[in-house]
């Protein structure tokens, strides 16, 4: 537990130190904040006291910077053979996998917790339904955390963060829009199955403010079958050099 | 801590990279592990600090399986591996912290420790930068470093002198000999002068396998078999003496050693010396013996031998 904490603290160092947390801040901000406030079907153009059209740009933002904050984590460190260093410490895989995932979760949480203020001023404009709110951000993190859990498996089967980044975004893209699509065009049993693998399905259910087992086990599920994809593929270097 | 390697062997896919070397070290020991590029010298020593596990056999610490104490054992290994691998957009301070931490030194020794290897390892100028700002000998230094924070009982360094300055190279070998005495040490290395000044044994590997093992002393022994001397001798005719060194019942061969008078090469019979004979010859014949070198094979020559197919 100590250790996936240190390499967590070291991995959101990195974030930092290299800038990429503040560009990923600033654009995410900034995306979200344009198309809430300021363009398309944004809160005033729908003219509820809800965050609603926030959480429709966030669910898409954050699928395409997820990829790019990830696709360094696994991949960079296998190019440079730092990996082989940080394994030979007192580690197990599954600890270095556990603190880069977390690392990444807690970035998008500092993310999401800059928009707070969004809800303050929500509250101001009429009667907001806290309760959605809440589950909204809640729907944001699991979404997350199951793309960082898929990023890190894209970024542990290459050395290349380009690859990392497009496969990730590829294996996002089924969940977050192709198994919806599919679902529409088939009925019965294979409609249904396209139906509970699709992200949008339960996303929106948990941001109308209904927190079902039946979506935490999908994001839970996709979130311990990323990672452990991802400490198998680690464990891989033992096939080939 | 002592190392037992049991006929380890680790394949990728149809080549074999290790193939069934056995072999100890014990505390208080250093090795030198010797072998051409490719013999399998750095695969041997990932399979050691646990990041390659082995495809058959077994390694012991201290008596205890690597692969079911992992966790624990690892924190005793100090390694650098080969290339020095960092973390370029840390600084130095902070990754030495880093390290630290994961190698689970309790929270108050933990900037003792840093400071003791900041000044061990000359790296008090540089301290505060980023390591990829670092030029490549500051950089080996952060390596070792690092190797070292944690004070392991063992100590596995693949090429640790690579980019330092002549100065530097002889503190580092001055320090991992005085290490040596209490702890485990196993060096990687193709400077052969190298191993010969810090090594008590020496480990060859070729193509997977070992092809020697023993002190510098044993190895000569063994590749060279027969005494070789270079004499000079005066104050009589080349030809004479030639003759008279022939005749010595200890001598198997004399050769004039180029192009210089009265300078030859002497190889005794197996098993014998002549120096004492080619002394008592020169006091019968009133010749000076002004030279007498015994040639030693170097090791490069013995790891010629032993690595060329």
């Amino acid at each position: 537990m100590k250790q996936i904490w240190i390499i967590t603290k070291r991995e959101l160092g990195a974030f930092f130190n290299s800038l990429i947390a503040y560009v990923i801040l600033i654009l995410f901000l900034g995306f979200s904040g344009f198309f809430t406030w300021l363009f398309g079907s944004d809160i005033f153009m729908v003219g509820q006291a809800s965050l609603r059209s926030f959480f429709s740009i966030a669910y898409w933002t954050l699928f395409f910077f997820i990829p790019a904050l990830t696709m360094r984590l696994l991949a960079e460190e296998k190019r440079s053979g730092t990996i082989e260093l940080l394994l030979t410490k007192a580690v197990s895989d599954r600890e270095v996998v556990l603190g880069k995932f977390l690392s990444t979760l807690i970035l998008i949480i500092i993310a999401l917790a800059f928009t707070l203020p969004y809800i303050i001023t929500v509250t101001n404009l009429g009667n907001l339904d806290l309760g959605a709110v809440i589950c909204g951000y809640l729907g944001l993190v699991l979404m997350s955390g199951v793309y960082i859990s898929i990023g890190l498996f894209a970024s542990s089967i290459t050395h290349n963060q380009i690859i990392a980044f497009l496969t990730a975004l590829f294996m996002g893209l089924f969940f977050h829009l192709i198994f919806d699509i599919l679902a529409n065009s088939f009925t019965g049993f294979i409609g249904q199955v396209f139906n509970y693998l699709s992200m949008t399905v339960h996303f929106e259910s948990i941001s109308r403010g209904v927190i079902d087992s039946r979506d935490l086990i999908f994001f839970i599920s996709l979130m311990i079958l990323g990672l452990y994809f991802a400490e198998l593929s680690l464990s891989r270097r033992n096939v080939s050099n | 801590m002592n190392i037992k390697v049991e006929n380890l062997t680790k394949t990728f896919g149809a080549q074999r990279a290790v193939d069934r070397i056995s072999f100890e070290v014990n505390t208080g020991e250093i090795l030198g592990f010797l072998g051409p590029n490719g013999a399998g010298k750095t695969t041997t020593v990932k399979m050691i600090t646990n990041y390659l596990i082995p495809t058959m056999g077994n390694i012991e610490i201290d008596g205890k399986s690597l692969f079911d104490n992992a966790e624990e054992i690892k924190k005793h290994i100090g390694y650098l591996p080969e290339n020095n691998p960092l973390y370029h957009e840390m600084p130095v301070i902070d990754y030495l912290e880093f390290c630290a931490n994961l190698q689970g030194i309790p929270k108050e020794k933990i900037n003792g420790r840093i400071y003791e290897m900041v000044r061990v390892c000359g790296l008090n100028a540089e301290k505060h930068k980023k390591i990829g700002e670092l030029s490549k000998g500051y950089r080996q230094r952060t390596g070792l470093a690092q190797a070292m924070i944690h004070d392991p009982e063992i100590l596995i360094l693949d090429e640790p002198t690579s980019g330092l300055d002549p100065n530097q190279i002889v503190e580092i070998r001055k320090l991992i000999r005085e290490l040596g005495r209490e702890k485990t040490v196993i060096l990687c290395t193709h400077i052969l002068p190298e191993v010969e000044a810090t090594c008590d044994r020496i480990l060859i590997i070729h193509n997977g396998k070992i092809v020697a093992d023993g002190t510098a002393d044993t190895l000569r022994k063994q590749a060279q078999g027969q005494e070789l001397m270079r004499v000079k001798i005066e104050e009589g005719e080349s030809n004479v003496i030639f003759q008279s060194l022939q005749e010595l019942p200890t001598v198997a061969m004399v050769d004039f050693a180029g192009r210089e008078v009265n300078r030859f090469e002497v190889q005794s019979k197996p098993g014998l010396s002549s120096k004492k004979d080619i002394f008592q010859l020169c006091v019968k014949n009133n010749w000076i013996l002004t030279e007498s070198i015994p040639i030693e094979t170097k090791l490069e020559d013995i790891f010629r031998n032993l690595t060329m197919n």
